[in-house]
């Protein structure tokens, strides 16, 4: 089977309409499911897709209450300060990069540079994790902690919820390099590191939104 | 060190639930004893309950609805019975009994009930239908089906320690909130829930990626049957929908337990953003319920009148404009809380509109069955009863739609007549017709007709007996979740509805029956060729039951109906298609533990967080990580069934539909 | 493995899953090039994001809507430098699954923002409320 014939005019995506008479068999409609069962590897990352955007509308309900519960209240807004939400932005960004980096590595198969940039990318999360625990703590004693009012409310569950995703995900880099280590470059295990690629790729898209819409849209005229 | 526990969490000065939680406990150790004497452990711990085989977590998903159908009936007659006997006078519950009575029902029979039952008859049905193995994820399929066991536990233990929510089956907040239900109910609910939506979640990634990924050879999207596409539109609202669930019920939870105030009378918090997103999940939620169901339908009505299903296209469009539309139009629960006519308006309309594809669905069945040699089995009476019952229920949704009608019916009897007419006509005649339709799939010999056909007749006269006085109480102003009255003009109707209600319990009694019957009758009801309703679609290609693995070789599809084809083609040459293939062997996953370990320490994690005994959560979190980890640390994850075993089962497959061919008999 | 249940296609055919390595020889220097080009952007964009609230040369009323647009941008970038999700048919799966996403996340929020804004206008402030009650 040739490349030419699987892009067929009549039916370029393979809906398979007007295929009815045609005998197709599993070389011919390859892809979306119809040439048998995809790969694994693919089944395993589309579903950790879906996963993906099941939390992300999770996060988009924490962020309509949050900015529900914003609008309407007479509180201050909290007293960040936007130097460390700056290098917050910096280190999940980075951390991001590398995370790529480290994914690259691992379809090479080179374990210590695998190792090196997702130690990295761990090191770079904890960072972001300290510094948004500070501000926590500091937006508490200020009296601007989330049982003082609801808009505080809204950004504690919000943000908190964001650094409660990041903690398990360095949970699972842990063991994620733990297994490494363990068990080499086995294909579970390079499924696994490809959704945690794909978890911490969309955690950063999840921080895009909040440090734009949460902690800069409050400094708007 | 037992947080708020203590003995008096037992209903001891209560007698009613004191009695029904002694009775439950005994039922559950003479069954458990049973199984134990009779040594049954072993095959079932090995063949059912480590299971990751779609088929057997099907059948217990239904199983466990089956039986929490039961709990939540008993909690419906307790509500018609009450109302009976409450004319000018207090019946035999006391008001907060009575309220957590109607909670717990509603709960049940949503969460409890009808999600196992189409989650169940989803993952039994799809990976047959679309020709291959097992769904995408097979163990997280397990831990989806003991999670949901597990919630389910939870909310039974309330009835013997503690106590249930007060609130209704959706804990509307200031009520919810820590300062009005300081007690433990609403934490039950909301333990509950998280554990069971977690479940449900996870199933619904795990089928859209099942019937998005993985179909057999040839299957495009458009020769895949109904059923399929229904199941992807519910998962695809699962995956969409579940997370709002998730994200209220947590905030509720920090409110309560970490004074958060995201609900709270005080210091700007806002109740009514509860009834919104949990209506934005609620919504979606009754199309999650309904969609499979109109799946079964598809499937049995073709298959019983003998034709294929009429206008296969539009039924899949119909299907997916649902699926989109369903998320437009959640403020019809709440047109009463003071939305501007603008947002009143547009939502009134987009209700209306959605029932315009549904109406396609039931013009598409009916043609279906036009022209067609219809056998009037008991599936095919369920889905003709649907077709009535779900029509009236629909036309008055349609009623409530319109805002100024709204108004005088929301909250009234007249609702709960309306969605319990939809449920109980769409989602519940669905599931009886699924599941007399697909059990001799499951086990082999099919239920007894007779009393199939009987059970019908008493649910479907017990339905309108209990549920068409609701629509006249409604509209003479009887509120929902009264626990007595004293208006005369609304009496004769609370009695009629409580004889409809007495008439459903025998009914159900019918079932009760209908399987006992069968299970004794098996050898006369058994499905030797494994197609017994001559079916159209490929599950009926497979033994009954089928081998672990479906299908020796994944069927090369080449039109829709593809088992249909085959066998027509079959027929007319009588003899099988196909000479027989060369085996190879096939790897199934491996059974394991991690649903039944997962969902145990769930559960002493959801008790411990509900009692605030918090080093106990502490335990019951630290076991389901260890738990995970374990299970990511395996080496072996699939076992090999030699090419041997798969050409012994398969050629028994095949020996005896080549005989039915030879003979020429429809079988 | 069983015969049948194996895909025999080339690795640049017909589907993909979301964030994959293509781990080719060719493509190889293109996959380092993606994450640095990604990177770059998302920075440059980064920085416009936080120049944009500092700075007085931005008409103030469209501050907002600079930061939403800019944010999209951003996620874009992510999308396709990171995930490597494009357009090709071999990623029809996965940006059908992201159009839905996005269509669920809009619907939530936009239509939760017009209805409680809706409700509120509407709903006496909950303080004036609980005095009543007092």
């Amino acid at each position: 089977m040739t490349m030419a014939s699987a892009y067929s005019p009549i039916d370029p995506n393979h809906i398979g309409h007007n295929n009815l008479d045609l005998d197709i068999a599993s070389d011919d409609a390859p892809g979306h499911g119809e040439g048998g069962p995809a790969s694994k590897q693919i089944i395993v990352s589309y579903g950790f897709w879906i996963f993906l955007l099941s939390d992300i509308v999770m996060f988009s309900a924490f962020f309509a209450a949050f900015q529900v519960l914003a609008g309407y209240s007479g509180e201050a807004a909290p007293s960040y300060d936007l130097n460390d939400v700056a290098i917050e932005t910096g280190c999940l960004l980075i951390s991001s990069f590398l995370c790529g980096v480290a994914a690259l590595c691992a379809s090479k198969r080179w374990l210590v540079r695998t190792e090196l940039f997702l130690l990295l990318t761990g090191i770079l999360g904890a960072i972001f994790l300290a510094l948004e625990v500070r501000e926590f703590i500091g937006l508490i004693a200020n009296h601007q902690g989330p049982t003082d009012g609801a808009y505080y409310s809204g950004f504690f569950a919000l943000v908190g919820c964001h650094g409660l995703h990041v903690t398990v995900g360095l949970l699972w880099l842990g063991t994620m390099m733990a297994q490494l280590i363990t068990k080499g470059f086995r294909q579970d295990i390079l499924r696994r590191l490809a959704c945690f690629s794909l978890f911490w790729h969309a955690l950063d898209i999840v921080w895009v939104a909040i440090f734009s819409l949460v902690y800069l849209m409050r400094f708007a005229p | 060190m037992f947080g708020r526990l203590t003995w008096n969490a037992i209903p001891w000065s209560e007698p009613i639930p004191l009695v029904a939680a002694g009775m439950v406990g005994l039922a559950l150790a003479a069954v458990i004893g049973w199984v134990f004497l009779k040594g049954y452990v072993p095959y079932l711990w090995r063949e059912w309950i480590t299971s990751v085989d779609h088929k057997r977590i099907g059948v217990m998903y239904c199983l466990l609805a089956l039986v929490m159908l039961l709990r939540g009936f008993s909690d419906a007659a307790m509500m018609r019975s009450q109302q009976a006997l409450a004319f000018h006078g207090p019946g035999y519950l006391p008001p907060d009994h009575y309220d957590q009575i109607f909670s717990a029902h509603g709960t049940i029979m949503i969460f409890f009930v009808a999600m196992p039952f189409m989650v169940g008859l989803m993952n039994f049905v799809v990976p047959l239908q679309l020709g291959v193995r097992d769904v995408a994820f097979p163990t997280l399929n397990s831990v989806s089906f003991w999670l949901t066991a597990a919630g389910a536990l939870l909310i039974n233990v309330s009835l013997v320690v503690g106590e249930f929510a007060r609130t209704g089956w959706l804990p509307y907040p200031p009520l919810s909130e820590l300062r009005y239900s300081p007690g433990v109910g609403v934490d039950y609910y909301l333990w509950s829930l998280q554990i069971a939506g977690v479940g449900t979640l996870l199933s619904g990634v795990n089928l859209v990626t099942t019937i998005l990924k993985m179909r057999a050879p040839g299957m495009s999207y458009t020769r895949m049957p109904v059923f399929c596409w229904t199941a992807l539109a519910s998962n695809l609202l699962i995956v969409a929908a579940f997370p709002i669930l998730t994200a209220t019920t947590a905030m509720l939870t920090l409110d309560r337990y970490l004074g958060f105030h995201f609900f709270t009378n005080e210091l700007g918090g806002n109740a009514m953003m509860f009834v919104n997103l949990i209506w934005a999940w609620g919504h979606p939620e009754v199309y999650i319920l309904i969609l499979p169901a109109f799946g079964v339908f598809s499937e049995v009505i073709a298959t019983f009148s003998g034709k294929p299903l009429f206008g296969y296209r539009s039924m899949v469009v119909a299907t997916m404009a649902i699926c989109v539309l369903s998320f437009m139009v959640w403020l019809h629960h709440f047109f009463t809380m003071g939305a501007g006519a603008d947002v009143n308006g547009f939502f009134g309309i987009m209700t209306m509109i959605i029932a315009i594809p549904t109406g396609v669905k039931v013009y598409n069945w009916l043609f279906t069955m036009y022209g067609g040699k219809v056998r009037f089995s008991a599936p095919m009476l369920w889905s003709i009863g649907f077709m009535v019952t779900f029509v009236i229920g629909g036309m008055t949704g349609v009623l409530m739609a319109v805002p100024p009608a709204d108004f005088l019916l929301h909250n009234s009897l007249f609702l709960v007549a309306h969605f319990h007419n939809v449920i109980i006509g769409g989602v519940l005649f669905g599931a009886f017709a699924g599941y007399n339709y697909w059990f001799p799939k499951a086990f082999g010999f099919r239920l007894d007709d007779a009393w199939g056909r009987r059970a019908f007749w008493l649910w479907f006269c017990g339905f309108y007996m209990a549920f068409m006085p609701l629509y006249v109480l409604g509209m003479l102003g009887m509120t929902r979740r009264l626990q007595h009255f004293d208006r005369p003009e609304w009496y004769p109707w609370v009695l009629v509805a409580a004889g409809g209600a007495g008439l459903i319990t025998l009914g159900i009694g019918a079932q009760i029956i209908q399987i006992v019957v069968s299970i004794r009758n098996r050898a006369l009801l058994r499905d030797l060729t494994g197609d017994p309703w001559d079916g159209r679609t490929l599950e009926w290609a497979t033994a009954s039951p089928p081998p672990a693995f479906n299908f020796a070789v994944l069927p090369n599809v080449k039109g829709e109906e593809p088992y249909w084809g085959m066998k027509q083609k079959a027929r007319q040459l009588a003899h099988l298609l196909t000479a027989e293939p060369s085996y190879s062997a096939i790897l199934v996953p491996r059974n394991t533990a991690t649903g039944v370990v997962t969902a145990f320490f769930a559960v002493f994690l959801g008790f411990a967080m509900i009692w605030r005994i918090y080093w106990l959560a502490g335990l019951g979190f630290i076991g389901i990580y260890a738990a995970f980890v374990a299970f990511a640390w395996r080496d072996r994850s699939e076992q090999e069934i030699s090419a041997d075993e798969v050409q012994e089962l398969d050629r028994q497959n095949r020996l005896i539909r080549s005989s039915v061919l030879a003979e020429g008999v429809q079988s | 493995m069983s015969r049948d249940s194996v895909q025999r296609v080339s690795p640049t055919a017909r589907d993909s899953g979301p964030g994959l390595e293509l781990a080719t020889p060719e493509n190889e220097g293109r996959g380092l090039q993606s994450y640095f080009v990604g990177l770059i952007l998302a920075v440059g964009l980064t920085a416009a994001s936080f120049w944009t609230v500092r700075t007085h040369l931005i008409y103030g009323p469209g501050v907002p809507v600079a930061l939403i647009a800019l944010a999209v941008a951003q996620m874009g970038i992510h999308l396709v430098f990171f995930l490597h999700i494009t357009t090709g048919p071999d990623n029809t799966n996965n940006v059908l699954a992201l159009a839905f996403g996005v269509l669920i996340v809009s619907l939530v929020v936009f239509g939760s923002l017009w209805i409680m804004a809706n409700l509120n206008h509407n709903m006496m402030p909950m303080s004036v409320l609980m005095e009543m009650q007092r």
